[in-house]
């Protein structure tokens, strides 16, 4: 008797389920507005972008052009692939110390993965990601970036 | 002449004894049976076309996406491109292959479902043959499917191919089995196995509707054997893309593989054309008895958008099927059948002859 119970059972229980499934596709059928296929080149003006989309690798510069880079090479030894090269120099301070900085932060945009280990590693948030992809252009040398600002110099409080 | 969308037995006849006057009967009947030919030739393309941009919309819109929507307003000539990319297809020889049966196999699976839509009846008057078997020679000739399935399966020699024939074979001979059933459900209550007699006797109330729960439980097997029946997700493990790459298909290209896919696709159209003339009524005209006043509104939609209403419903509920469930497993698919839909369908098959022969039917 037992068995017949729990034959009926896992028929009910198996055609609840499916129309529980066939609810959920159903919604989205009957729901067009959430859609989320962006028609991409007719909507470039207006186009949605968020915010963990991986675009670039860029270092932010506040207003007086400061970034936050130690020249560590923490993200040059990161990345799997040789994409980025820090080249640092050697600076006395004012109080007579050796001090290393940051004289080009090269980035090659053209071997990079967008895997976002150099962001992720990065001890000061000196990287980030912008939101631009369209990288295509027509000469390769162009896809090699330097990141840090012409006359740039290390945040204040950054060590 | 009058022609009438409401009735095309008049046109038909016109036809008919127009060739008549013209030359001998032998000839007049070989010239309409090349009419119909073409009719249903040109019919199997549109509709083809049709159901695969359908499909890809529906699925798209399941999905949260927008589906095909660059070629023409909403994409809508994106099917066309896609036959003539087909078309233009090199056909690739298979060394090894049994050419024959290479050959024959697409043939066969297109044969089948265009000898089926001859004995739909798409509006009063308009089929081609009205057998007075006709739901049995429907379900004859549409099992005829496997065997060009299993050949080209066995003479692509290709294991994945064969293993996608063989899983079809013995999905289909146990699916068969429901279909028959809840089609001799309905034949019970019909009491005839003539298709313009089934659809004539469901002018007050589909059969879905008079014919209590055991007409709506037969639907309902009737739906989920057919789906089953013409490979369609979830029961599309005879060509299982994760696992068999296409199964029996794999090795056609071209037009023969354009072949398989049609006939993929006119076969949702047939069971759901079948399932619409078994259950909800063919292009007969939702009819309430005792409304006299609705029931000539109802009339005045013509019967052969009737017709393709209740067939486009019915589509639409198999591919919210496909898109919804995820495909089962050989066992699964067995245990189904074997000891789910087949006793529910004897027990239903015993309720409903119990039914009709305590006259609550009507």
């Amino acid at each position: 008797m037992s068995s017949a119970k729990e034959y009926f059972k896992g028929l009910f229980h198996g055609i609840h389920s499916l129309i529980k499934g066939m609810m959920v596709t159903g919604k989205y059928f009957f729901s067009p507005g959430e859609i989320v296929t962006q028609k991409y080149p007719d909507n470039r003006k207006k186009l949605q972008m968020y915010d963990r989309f991986k675009g670039e690798v860029i270092m932010p510069h506040n207003e007086k052009n400061e970034h936050k880079c130690t020249a560590c090479g923490i993200c040059e030894m990161n990345c799997p692939n040789g994409t980025i090269e820090v080249i640092s120099m050697q600076v006395m301070t004012e109080e007579g110390k050796k001090q290393r900085v940051l004289d080009k932060h090269i980035y090659h945009l053209g071997m990079c993965t967008f895997c976002g280990l150099c962001v992720k590693v990065c001890p000061s948030n000196a990287l980030a990601f912008s939101q631009k992809f369209e990288h295509a252009v027509f000469n390769r040398a162009t896809l090699t970036k330097v990141l840090n600002q012409p006359g740039s110099k290390l945040m204040k409080g950054v060590e | 002449m009058e022609f009438s969308i409401y009735d095309f037995s008049s046109f038909t006849a016109w036809i008919d004894q127009s060739l008549r006057a013209a030359m001998a009967p032998g000839w007049a009947i070989a010239i309409e049976l090349v009419i119909i030919g073409v009719v249903i030739l040109a019919f199997y393309a549109l509709v083809g076309l049709f159901l695969i941009y359908a499909e890809r919309k529906v699925c798209a819109f399941m999905q949260n996406r927008l589906g095909p929507n660059r070629l023409g307003p909403y994409g809508i000539f994106q099917t066309v491109a896609d036959m003539f990319k087909l078309l233009f297809c090199e056909i690739i020889p298979i060394k090894n292959s049994d050419k024959v049966l290479f050959n024959l196999a697409p043939y066969i699976v297109i044969i089948a479902s265009f000898l089926t839509l001859g004995a739909l009846p798409f509006a009063k008057g308009l089929q081609a043959v009205d057998l007075n078997i006709g739901i049995f020679y429907i379900i004859a000739i549409s099992s005829m499917s496997v065997v060009g399935v299993l050949l080209a399966g066995w003479s692509s020699n290709n294991k994945y191919s064969l293993i996608g024939a063989m899983r079809s074979g013995a999905q289909i001979v146990s699916y068969e089995l429901s279909v028959g059933l809840s089609v001799i459900t309905i034949v019970v209550l019909a009491g005839t196995m003539q298709i313009s007699e089934i659809v004539e006797a469901q002018r007050w109330g589909w059969f879905v509707f008079s014919g209590h729960i055991p007409a709506f439980i037969a639907f309902i097997i009737f739906l989920i054997a057919s789906t089953a029946e013409i490979n369609r997700g979830p029961f599309d493990l005879a060509e299982a893309e994760s696992e068999l790459t296409a199964g029996f298909h794999t090795e056609y290209s071209g037009i023969k593989f354009a072949f398989f896919f049609l006939a993929e696709f006119i076969n949702m159209f047939i069971v759901s054309g079948v399932a619409v003339t078994l259950f909800l009524g063919g292009w007969m005209p939702l009819h309430i008895y005792g409304w006299n006043g609705f029931n000539a509104v109802m009339d005045f939609i013509p019967p052969i958008f009737w017709f393709f209403g209740k067939t486009a419903f019915v589509i639409f509920i198999i591919m919210w099927f496909k898109w919804t469930f995820p495909r089962l497993r050989i066992d699964q698919l067995l245990k189904l059948e074997w000891n789910y839909l087949l006793p529910i369908n004897l027990v239903n098959l015993l309720l409903m002859a119990f039914i009709v022969l305590m006259g609550w039917h009507w």
